[in-house]
């Protein structure tokens, strides 16, 4: 498959390490370095498989995340000096998502005042394109590749990939998941793969799904954390189909 | 000029403006009027718009005040306006309040935070003149230093910078100190 996604969503790899520590329930300060290594360097593999642009940052947090976790195996008689190195690793690792996490949540402060185009107008007010009525993202990239974990579980693995050629491109599928929505209102995230019948569809699917938000065609929320993840257009169908039909997506004849 | 007429030309003045008014640009227009007198009408306006319910108020941002529509009424005036909502990123919004807090930071202190290339996001808000270059730092490649704006603080409705709700000390600053000899909870993994 050569279609890629690239998101205009820039979230680095402290981002997707909040992510799963929040979703592990565990403390910035206790981080279990095993744990979340693990599961972080899955995650890394399923955003690759998906063709995801993986910025070289995340690949140079997952060897301080491997790492550290190496020091913490070496047995004790490894040396003072190594030991301290490893405190010291996790500390500036500790250290450096507690100030991002900060910054977040002064980003989430800012987010809920009074803000100028969105909640209060001017008198005097500039055309309304660049008065920019703001509207925030509510959910990650993270939170949707967590969800199609949860989706792909459900298939299993094909290790041996019987090649049957799918004719469905991520530009169909964009089609057809529009037409739903349109039909449907809002569609919740899960129902969107039950009609798939094997990985690659629920990846094409995914992709779709995700050159949608990208073209802002459809928005994606999630009213409580942990909540269903729901999918709704963002403008009149009509105007989204010729959207699309312009939108050029890479690789995107090359179908499944 | 007796109370009723000052305070009716300042309302005016207010009316007309088209960016935040601020204090010295009032009083140099009401030559001879006491400064204090001008507060103390500019009070009684904003009480007087909150307490009668209109449909605008009297903001204080960005070093002055300005008549904004009220904030219940956004929905209706969205309407009006047919604005298309322009999103804000998370990716942006964070870039936003790590330069708003930390200012003036180059692009490299940024990226330090956010643990990834801002490039893009910078250029964002360089367009939407949300922030702008103040400056070079000392450094070698003498890099430009970034801050915010006076839109910045006019849209999200700060008087200055030092209105800005106050980062929150997170618990567990201490904790980069664990007890001597104490393992970290999965070492045995």
């Amino acid at each position: 498959m050569t279609t890629k996604v690239q998101l205009e969503i820039f979230e680095g790899p402290l981002d997707l390490l909040l992510h799963l520590i929040k979703k592990n329930e565990v403390s910035i300060a206790d981080i279990p370095i095993a744990t979340i290594t693990e599961q972080y360097l899955a995650t890394l593999e399923l955003m690759q498989s998906l063709n995801l642009d993986v910025a070289g940052e995340f690949l140079v947090m997952a060897a301080t995340l491997v790492h550290i976790k190496s020091k913490m195996l070496l047995p004790d008689e490894a040396g003072e000096e190594e030991e301290e190195e490893e405190e010291d690793s996790r500390e500036e690792l500790i250290r450096r998502l507690l100030e991002y996490q900060r910054f977040k949540e002064a980003a989430g402060e800012l987010e809920r005042r009074e803000i100028l185009g969105r909640d209060a107008f001017l008198r005097v007010s500039e055309p309304a394109e660049d008065a920019g009525t703001v509207e925030v993202e509510t959910l990650s990239l993270f939170d949707l590749i967590s969800a199609l974990r949860q989706v792909l579980d459900r298939f299993p693995e094909e290790k041996f990939h019987e090649i049957t050629l799918e004719k469905v491109s991520v530009r169909e599928k964009m089609t057809l998941l529009l037409d739903e929505l349109h039909r449907l209102g809002q569609v919740l995230f899960q129902s969107f793969f039950e009609r798939a019948s094997s990985r690659i569809e629920v990846i094409i699917t995914f992709l779709a799904m995700l050159e949608l938000v990208k073209i802002r065609a459809v928005r994606v929320r999630q009213d409580q954390r942990l909540g269903p993840i729901v999918i709704e257009l963002a403008a009149p169908v009509e105007e989204l189909h010729s959207r699309i039909a312009e939108e050029e997506i890479e690789g995107e004849d090359r179908g499944a | 000029m007796e109370r009723d007429s000052l305070r009716s030309v300042i309302e005016s003045l207010l009316f007309v403006a088209d960016s935040p008014l601020s204090l010295q640009r009032l009083s140099a227009v009401l030559e001879g009027v006491e400064r204090k007198e001008i507060v103390s009408i500019l009070r009684d306006l904003q009480a007087e718009y909150n307490a009668s319910g209109r449909g605008f108020r009297l903001g204080e941002v960005a070093g002055g005040y300005q008549m904004r529509s009220f904030k219940e009424n956004a929905e209706w005036v969205r309407k009006l306006q047919r604005a298309k909502p322009t999103r804000m990123s998370r990716a942006t919004l964070e870039t936003l309040s790590i330069v708003a807090y930390r200012q003036p930071m180059t692009r490299a202190e940024i990226e330090d935070v956010r643990g990834v290339d801002v490039d893009g996001v910078l250029t964002t808000l360089l367009e939407r003149r949300l922030i702008r270059i103040v400056g070079r730092k000392d450094v070698v490649g003498r890099p430009f230093l970034y801050g915010t704006t006076t839109e910045f603080l006019e849209m999200f409705n700060l008087k200055d910078l030092s209105d800005l709700p106050t980062l929150k000390e997170i618990e567990g600053t201490a904790v980069s100190e664990p007890s001597a000899g104490e393992t970290p909870p999965d070492s045995g993994k």
